[in-house]
């Protein structure tokens, strides 16, 4: 077992490289994250050299990179533009935790992504768990009552939430619950959910709804289309027939035999979905004005802020390959069948 | 051990008592298909909707949905304007009409470059395996390790301005365009691959491949005349399902603004420009038809891909 995780994350490193090499490299190559600077006032073409030169945007992309994954401070630059390098690096590079200065914002990267991140973990942590409870109860009751009224409603329902766009589930639920429940003198739910707003639990909580709302709606459907077809499968096999031929309760042949096995490959759904959440939701955290990495990543991918975004980028990967790694163990203690060496 | 004996009579069939019309895999899967009645239901939106942007276009001129008029700005559908105008008094029938046909027309193509690289990249790992294997799937894994969406929108940021506008069938097109294609395309195939690697995998020890080894065909014919016809079924159902992945994808970077480019109209972007509160509050016409038209098409292609899906796999005979 202790051998195949040391291959395993062995393994990772190359993906890793290469995941950062090339998401640089596109990065770097998509434009001068300097073309906007100043916005209506830009600077002096003189000025404008000198801060690419102080950011080492004047360096070739592969430089950049290096300097990115391993710092620079064992070098010196030439800051001032008279040729000699003079200046100390002081960029100590990813691989010793250093995720590189903003350039918007001129904070490091890691305190503008850890700024966001308890945001968008519980915007997407609440999501969670409201998809796997609703997907786990409609996916089982449609699964037992196969082919019956409700089981059709239910499907119909899934197939229509799960192709409709985001936006039209946001907007939506804006209209009916902010707009009108205001028309009709309801109590109406807010439309810019910024939490920090919040002053108690519930305001948190009121200001958030209408986010998960939008995101748990349309992943309800598709999880729960994963669990009825999981749960039939295991419903129509032999043993649950053997069981049911020994005369146990349909209730325990349920909840103790079928969900049991019918839940295995949803443990292997969740450990890879887990690190996705990590990336936030873009679309809803852009239209409910969510602080959230999601946000993040598109106002920062606006500006290039190359360290902010292979940050995220990189925090995310690193997730996936652990919980990858991480599932597949979960997976050898959940069902014994299953070893690796 | 004795045989049964035929008894006195023997038994002979008639040619005619056996001349039931042999039903042929594709007929069966044709019939199975028609069954299906999501499929049909499915199958009977898409085609309302491929005709509401087709005739739609000899109804109202390309000029008609992005002329503007101030005069009329933010009306409600009327008998002259169905379905209202938007903030600069432009028609938002003529503008879902001719959003759709590049909404679809991404899609399709979208899928065209997804199924090429997607198909190829699982042949080719599937069939030689060893080094070309694992680095075909290391590189499959990397870009699955990237959430879609932002690896999506990194790329439309890289391609940004850099492909010029082209003129197809006497329209132009923005060059965003092509670029969505692309990168839609560039960013969707591992799943596919994935499958394809796995079929080929399995295919590959079969005996009738080895027959055709034996008969010393050359690796490339193995590969196309072979083993990916009978990797036709998954390859099909993934393209059908592709495409309503790939009109999402397209309404969602259009709508973050990194998609089609204005004044071409894509059933996302003219979702953008009434994200405001004020528009989804006093002009719901505005959001409502283009997102609806979205998910009328995306729900139909769900419907006939889940049918296809249950069509061409001979084991799901299950009553529909």
């Amino acid at each position: 077992m202790g051998r195949y995780i040391a291959r395993r994350l062995l393994q990772a490193i190359p993906l890793l490289l290469i995941v950062s090499l090339v998401i640089f490299v596109l990065l770097q190559s998509a434009g001068d994250p300097l073309a906007t600077l100043g916005g209506r006032l830009p600077p002096r073409p003189e000025d404008r050299e000198r801060l690419r030169r102080q950011l080492g945007l004047d360096q070739p992309v592969l430089t950049q990179y290096a300097y990115w994954l391993l710092g620079n401070d064992w070098t010196r630059f030439d800051m001032d533009g008279d040729g000699v390098a003079e200046t100390a690096g002081t960029r100590r590079g990813v691989l010793r935790g250093d995720f590189g200065t903003s350039i918007v914002t001129r904070q490091p990267a890691i305190d503008i992504i850890l700024d966001r991140l308890p945001n968008t973990l519980i915007l997407m942590g609440t999501s969670e768990v409201l998809i796997l409870s609703f997907a786990l109860l409609i996916g089982v009751i449609s699964a037992v009552r196969q082919y019956t009224m409700l089981d059709n409603i239910l499907t119909g329902f899934s197939f229509v939430t799960f192709s409709t766009p985001i936006f039209l589930m946001a907007f939506g639920l804006m209209y009916i619950f902010a707009v009108k429940f205001r028309e009709w003198g309801l109590p109406y739910f807010p439309t810019i959910s910024n939490p920090a707003q919040a002053k108690t639990l519930g305001e948190y909580i009121w200001i958030m709804t209408l986010p998960v709302l939008t995101i748990a709606l349309i992943s309800i459907a598709a999880y729960s289309r994963y669990i009825r077809s999981n749960m039939l499968e295991v419903i129509n096999s032999d043993y649950i027939r053997t069981a049911r031929a020994k005369g146990i309760s349909e209730r325990a042949i349920l909840y103790r035999h079928a969900f049991k096995n019918a839940a295995l490959p949803l443990a292997t759904l969740i450990g890879l979905d887990l690190p996705f959440m990590l990336g936030g939701a873009v679309v809803t955290e852009r239209i409910f004005a969510w602080p959230g990495m999601g946000r993040l990543f598109i106002d920062h991918l606006g500006r290039l802020d190359y360290s902010v975004l292979m940050g995220l980028l990189m925090l995310i990967t690193v997730a996936v390959v652990l919980f990858q790694l991480l599932t597949d163990l979960v997976y050898t203690w959940l069902d014994p069948r299953i070893r690796y060496t | 051990m004795t045989r049964t004996s035929p008894s006195s009579k023997p038994a002979t069939l008639k040619a005619d008592a056996v001349a039931i019309q042999p039903v042929t895999p594709t007929q069966q899967v044709i019939r199975r298909f028609v069954r299906h009645k999501g499929a049909m239901v499915g199958l009977f939106i898409l085609i309302g909707i491929i005709l509401f942007i087709m005739v739609g276009s000899f109804v109202f001129s390309e000029a008609d949905a992005n002329r503007t008029n101030t005069g009329i700005r933010l009306q409600p559908p009327s008998a002259e304007h169905p379905f209202g105008t938007d903030r600069i008094g432009r028609d938002i029938l003529a503008r879902t009409i001719y959003g759709g046909q590049i909404s679809l027309l991404i899609g399709l193509l979208a899928v065209i470059v997804e199924v090429s690289v997607g198909t190829t990249v699982g042949a080719l790992a599937g069939y030689y395996g060893g080094w070309v294997d694992a680095i075909l799937m290391r590189i499959t894994e990397a870009m699955l390790s990237i959430p879609s969406l932002l690896l999506l929108l990194v790329m439309a940021k890289f391609f940004g301005s850099k492909i010029p506008d082209v003129e197809l069938l006497g329209r132009s097109f923005s060059g965003s365009v092509v670029v969505i294609v692309l990168i839609i395309g560039l960013t969707s195939w591992m799943g596919l691959a994935r499958i394809v690697r796995s079929n080929v995998l399995a295919l590959k020890e079969t005996d009738f491949i080895l027959a055709a080894r034996a008969l010393g065909l050359p690796n490339r014919r193995i590969i196309m005349a072979h083993i990916l016809p009978n990797t036709l079924a998954s390859i099909i159902v993934a393209l059908t399902l592709g495409v309503a992945t790939a009109i999402l994808a397209e309404a969602y970077v259009s709508f973050l603004g990194l998609g089609v480019q204005a004044p071409t109209a894509s059933w996302g972007n003219i979702l953008t420009e009434a994200q405001e509160f004020q528009i989804i509050k006093d002009a719901p016409w505005y959001w409502f038809f283009p997102s609806a038209l979205i998910l009328l098409t995306v729900l139909s292609i769900n419907f006939v891909g889940d049918g296809l899906r249950d069509a061409l796999d001979p084991r799901s005979d299950k009553k529909v």
